[in-house]
């Protein structure tokens, strides 16, 4: 019983730190920030009349002080704005209500009809934060979804998977149409 | 137990510390990744709302951020209890902002000032007024690209 331990065989340890290291490098993500990205619009001159746009292509939403919703003159429920915007937007059966569209040639796409219908949103300044980015949220995702099934119907592929300019093809076809009005002022004093 | 005493004591095998530098450089850059820099101290509370179409705030370089939410426990007797603006460093006023921007705009080259972004960072329970006035300033400044903060989640 003399013998000596044998030394363990270390020198493929620098390969599997290396091969950690490389591995939590890639899965590993400095902690980004989400949200949801919006352009507001330039101020606009101090004499300048207001455009005229027709009843039929504007869907208004409206948001009270004690943050419930209105939407084309109903009291309605957030779980259905979703719905119902694509409706608004997508006007799929070519309804005499519903918003008029507009041929555009877009590169890529070809001719497309694209709605000249625009989502006024109006909130209080009593409204909170959280339901305000709801609505916004279910907008955006009235949005999305309309812009996924265009691009898996055109390139086979979600929006997110397709290129740069099939994207811009893609936003040019629907486009973010919300508008803001001034908010109103009930419930200021809380 | 002459098993056991044996003859004379075992030598201990010499640890190989040729691995040693691997290890510690994977800490560091373990560590190097993880953390994230803050470069200011927030003396206000925030819990962002949550949304379920989120996206990744891109192009961190052109972001200035505006941090909205009630003052902590410890700033409330300095600060009061309602929402207030946090820009940078300090509690600041509706009326700082266009500054404010001006400041983060001249902090860019040229060709970037148009592509600015700023980032609201509001508390859930703001009330719309003050954000709609951060709003209407960040217009009137001409930063029109906005994010509104929000972690990703599926309401009940």
């Amino acid at each position: 019983m003399g013998r000596k331990t044998p030394g363990l065989n270390t020198s493929s340890m620098a390969d599997i730190s290396f091969l950690l290291l490389t591995f939590f490098l890639m899965t590993s993500s400095i902690n980004t920030d989400t949200g949801i990205a919006r352009r507001l619009p330039p101020p606009l001159p101090p004499n300048q009349e207001k455009p005229e746009v027709r009843m039929r292509n504007i869907f208004v939403v409206k948001i009270n002080s004690k943050d419930r919703l209105l939407f084309d003159g109903e009291i309605g429920r957030i779980e259905d704005l979703r719905d119902r915007a694509k409706e608004f937007l997508g006007n799929p059966n070519n309804l005499p209500n519903l918003p008029e569209k507009e041929t555009i040639d877009i590169p890529l796409l070809g001719k497309m009809d694209v709605s000249k219908g625009v989502i006024s949103l109006q909130n209080d300044r009593g409204t909170s934060y959280d339901m305000y980015l709801r609505v916004q949220n279910e907008l955006a995702a009235a949005i999305n979804e309309m812009r996924n099934e265009l691009s898996s119907e055109r390139f086979g592929r979600k929006y997110a998977d397709i290129s740069e300019e099939q994207r811009e093809a893609i936003d040019k076809a629907i486009p973010i149409a919300i508008s803001e009005a001034e908010p109103t002022k009930i419930g200021e004093n809380k | 137990m002459a098993r056991f005493t044996g003859k004379k004591p075992k030598e201990t095998p010499a640890l190989n510390m040729g691995s040693m530098s691997d290890i510690i450089f994977m800490l560091l850059f373990f560590f190097m990744v993880i953390t994230t820099m803050r470069e200011s101290t927030l003396y206000i509370k925030i819990t962002v709302p949550q949304g379920s179409e989120v996206s990744k705030l891109e192009k961190k370089s052109l972001v200035s951020y505006i941090n909205v939410g009630t003052p902590m426990k410890e700033q409330q007797a300095k600060y009061g209890t309602d929402s207030r603006i946090q820009l940078n460093d300090q509690i600041a006023t509706v009326a700082d902002i266009i500054p404010f921007v001006e400041q983060e705009k001249a902090a860019r080259v040229e060709a970037d000032r148009p592509f600015i972004t700023t980032a609201i960072k509001a508390d859930q329970d703001t009330k719309m007024g003050l954000i709609s006035d951060i709003k209407q300033e960040l217009r009137t400044a001409g930063a029109f690209k906005i994010f509104y903060n929000a972690r990703k989640g599926e309401h009940k």
